[in-house]
């Protein structure tokens, strides 16, 4: 079941969106997430607004998906929300027992909630139009310029697409051997925090030591296919910019800059 | 070298030393082979018989401690050709899950081309020919840790056929998979040898697999005990299981009826074999 | 009856997507005692039965009572189950954690609450009956070990609690044929000895045929078959039409019969078959 779940949740499809390069997704979305810091008033967000609801429309993903992705983090946003709303400074409103609420607070803690909540809706935008071979793909080539000043971009995205690939594997592991100590008496579930991080070590020694025989498995493995680091590989799919890549990249960008300058005039 | 000869493999020794009192050890004691092209070669011995510690000094992933290998007439200790010996001896291992790189099949098995530098386009060819082959194209886009043993282990085979070797090494590839898995597995590997004519060599402790093969090399402690087809291996019953191995059903039944004082053939393999001689 | 199974059903994530029904109404009566053979493709439910008889997963529907204790009963103790029935996992050596083989076996027993006395004679007894020598291996690394003996201390260390049903899936699994008889004959040993219900899972047809005594068929998450080896593999067909196979020795006799010549096919071993084809030949020679 846990196999089931895939990372970063990637909802399949064929739209627009989903054949965009990576890259443009990856710069769109760091333009968006700008335009949200810059943004200082109200009205641009309604322009937001529409943004989120094109692109879900355009990818055809279920707003019940994007909803899934706020629910963890409802607690930070809630925070947020009440810590601005008690702890800002103006013209007072009401009081509730000790905790002040101000116009400037509740106008500050709504616009503060608003912007996380479409910091994580954006984000989630990307992963779920995104694969995440794509988006490592993405940040590879993305990063590849900066290999000249010794970042290794090739070997960073190696990782992360071999990690992806085993985060199943190592959580179906998990669960076998949760179940086999169990099986044993093992009690992962009570006690104070002291007593069960002692109950893991059963679970983490074993997992450890799967996760580095698996390491030194796949190191062979890799070997044996000749993999000899980035220099000299070419790729099943190679990146490559398309006119329509061109034109989401360019008329993003005017998009989102007058978000921005927004802050600026009026 | 002989151009029918794909492997040599002369006067090799493997040392390494134990890990619980570091005395020195040989895995493999002054072996010599020549498996032919195009040849399916058993390799039959128990677990810690040395087999695995051969099969990799085949494709150079370990360098013998005496002795040399030939790959094609290259010897794998030259650090210049060790991807051309690769590349051309490819190599399937025991765990479908540890051999697998990327997120999705065709990712996967195009790992291997990649590595080659092979243009895009030829990649593409060549994933989607090697797939067919393994019989599993209709799984090209998915993810791999959803598929079974059997079929995990046959895209880790189309990733090695990708390469276009001309040699391919099994290190026990049916040892963690359940019985229809290990039919999917053979069947690939019998395809492989007898349309795509590649050279094969099995490592494997079944006797049922290595009925299959043209020649069976029985090891033992790291030595060489027998070299031959299934029908001279298999009849030495009492020699198979003093080292540990098994003999089919059938081959024990004529073995322990001969005990009685009849006179057999004792190179039987199959239920049908046994039932046309008696 | 140790085991009593009523109307079992099991289904995996309900109300999605991916739901899968993997047991369905499965009921069964185990007596003390018993060495049982549960056979089946994989995905026919095998392993989800199994765990359910520990209590390591919950029934969507359906009764389990072990040694008398209902486990839909909220007053049972898991842990007692779990002391009852013990479970090896398939390549139980995954398991192993510890830094002394000592301490590795003697986690089971201590987790059940036992003085230290009783421990240790739990891990002596335990490390003897799957042939381990005590005092040379007490204080190794369990990571020291080869597979095999890797594999027994795992058993060992659930044997050491001294359950009255033991379960093991595939306990052959990746082992050599040597390595195969010497866990096989060190079960039918613990079977004699310690006089313990035995449930054997394995894919392994002749492994069953030479040890169990009854054989549970498995196929699509329903109980296909319930009998004797005997009666089991003499349904050859049926359990081909399920993807199973029979051993190798039962179909030569079956195929020898076949092509007429009189001999008694529901033949389980080598010995058995040696002795069926001797009493033909000196027949025939006689005739």
């Amino acid at each position: 079941m846990l196999k089931d779940i895939t990372i970063g949740q990637y909802f399949p499809g064929t739209s627009l969106i989903h054949k965009l390069d990576p890259r443009v997704k990856i710069a769109v979305t760091a333009l968006f997430i700008a335009s949200l810091f810059f943004i200082s008033k109200f009205y641009p967000y309604i322009f937001i607004v529409l943004f989120i609801a094109a692109v879900i429309k355009t990818a055809k993903l279920p707003v019940k998906f994007i909803l899934k992705g706020l629910r963890p983090l409802m607690f930070i946003i809630l925070i947020t929300f009440a810590i601005n709303l008690f702890m800002t400074k103006g013209e007072v409103l009401f009081e509730l027992g000790p905790l002040t609420v101000t116009k400037e607070g509740l106008r500050q803690s709504v616009f503060m909630a608003l912007r996380l909540v479409f910091l994580i809706t954006g984000t989630s935008l990307l992963t779920l139009t995104t694969s995440p071979i794509a988006l490592t793909d993405g940040i590879e080539r993305l990063l590849s310029p900066f290999k000249k000043i010794g970042l290794p971009a090739h070997e960073l995205a190696m990782m992360m697409t071999i990690a992806l690939r085993f985060i199943p594997t190592l959580l179906e592991e998990t669960d076998k051997i949760m179940k086999a100590q169990m099986a044993r008496g093992a009690d992962f579930e009570s006690g104070n925090i002291i007593n069960r991080a002692r109950n893991l070590v059963p679970l983490l020694v074993p997992l450890f030591i799967n996760a580095f025989r698996r390491a030194d498995d796949l190191a062979t493995a890799m070997e044996a296919r000749c993999y000899r680091g980035g220099d000299g590989r070419t790729r099943l799919n190679e990146l490559s910019f398309k006119n329509m890549d061109y034109v989401v990249l360019t008329g993003m960008t005017a998009f989102f800059g007058i978000l921005i300058a927004t802050r600026y005039l009026g | 070298m002989n151009e029918d000869i794909m492997i040599k493999i002369e006067n090799v020794s493997y040392e390494y030393s134990s890990y619980i009192d570091e005395s020195i050890q040989l895995a493999v004691k002054d072996l010599s082979l020549e498996v032919k092209r195009g040849e399916f070669l058993a390799v039959l011995g128990h677990n810690g018989s040395g087999k695995s510690t051969l099969a990799k000094m085949i494709n150079g992933l370990i360098l013998p401690s005496k002795g040399n290998v030939f790959v094609n007439g290259i010897n794998t200790r030259d650090e210049e050709r060790i991807w051309d010996i690769r590349s051309t001896a490819g190599m399937v291992f025991q765990n479908p899950d540890n051999q697998i790189v990327a997120t999705i099949v065709e990712e996967d098995v195009a790992f291997g081309p990649e590595n080659l530098g092979i243009p895009p386009a030829e990649i593409r060819k060549r994933v989607d020919d090697a797939l067919e082959v393994v019989e599993m194209s209709e799984y090209k886009r998915h993810a791999p840790h959803l598929l079974s043993g059997g079929q995990k282990q046959r895209v880790a085979i189309a990733g090695i056929l990708a390469m276009e070797p001309d040699c391919i090494i099994f290190d026990e590839p049916t040892a963690m998979l359940d019985p229809v898995g290990r039919q999917e597995v053979l069947d690939t590997v019998k395809k492989l040898n007898k349309e795509k004519n590649k050279t094969i060599i099995l490592i494997t402790h079944f006797m049922d697999e290595a009925v299959e093969a043209d020649r069976i090399l029985v090891l033992n402690e790291g030595e060489s005990v027998m070299l031959g087809t299934p029908n001279d291996i298999f009849r030495k019953v009492d020699l198979l299981k003093s080292m540990g191995l098994d003999v089919p059903q059938v081959t024990e039944l004529v073995y322990e009826l001969n005990k009685e004082g009849y006179d057999f053939r004792d190179d039987i393999l199959s239920v049908e074999e046994l039932v046309d001689i008696l | 009856m140790i085991i009593e199974i009523k109307n079992l059903s099991y289904v995996y994530n309900p109300g999605t997507p991916f739901e899968k029904k993997a047991l369905d109404d499965i009921s069964l009566g185990i007596e003390e005692g018993e060495f049982i053979g549960l056979i089946g493709h994989t995905g026919s439910g095998k392993s989800t039965l199994v765990q359910h008889l520990n209590g390591l997963i919950k029934p969507t529907s359906g009764e389990i009572i072990i040694d008398g204790d209902s486990l839909s009963d909220k007053s049972t103790k898991l842990k007692n189950i779990r002391q009852k029935v013990g479970l090896v996992f398939q390549y139980p050596e995954h398991q192993l954690f510890e830094e002394t083989i000592y301490k590795d076996i003697a986690f089971g027993p201590k987790n059940l609450g036992l003085s230290q006395e009783e421990v240790d004679e739990r891990v002596r007894h335990a490390m003897d009956l799957v042939g381990l020598d005590f005092e040379e291996l007490k204080d190794r690394s369990p990571f020291e070990l080869s597979g095999g003996q890797k594999r027994r201390v795992a058993i060992a260390g659930v044997v050491a609690m001294k359950p009255k049903v033991l379960v093991l899936d595939e306990p052959t699994a990746g082992l050599d044929p040597k390595g195969r008889d010497d866990i096989l004959d060190e079960i039918r040993t613990l079977y004699e000895k310690e006089n313990i219900t035995i449930i054997l899972v394995s894919h392994s047809m002749e492994d069953i045929a030479r040890l169990v005594n009854r054989i549970f068929v498995m196929h699509r998450g329903r109980l296909a078959m319930d009998g004797s080896p005997r009666e089991i593999f003499g349904r050859s067909d049926e359990l081909e039409g399920m993807g199973l196979g029979i051993p190798q020795i039962t179909k030569f006799m079956k195929k020898f019969k076949a092509s007429g010549h009189d001999v008694k096919d529901d033949v389980l071993t080598i010995e058995e078959a040696k002795v069926e084809i001797l009493k033909y030949l000196r027949g025939k020679k006689d005739a």
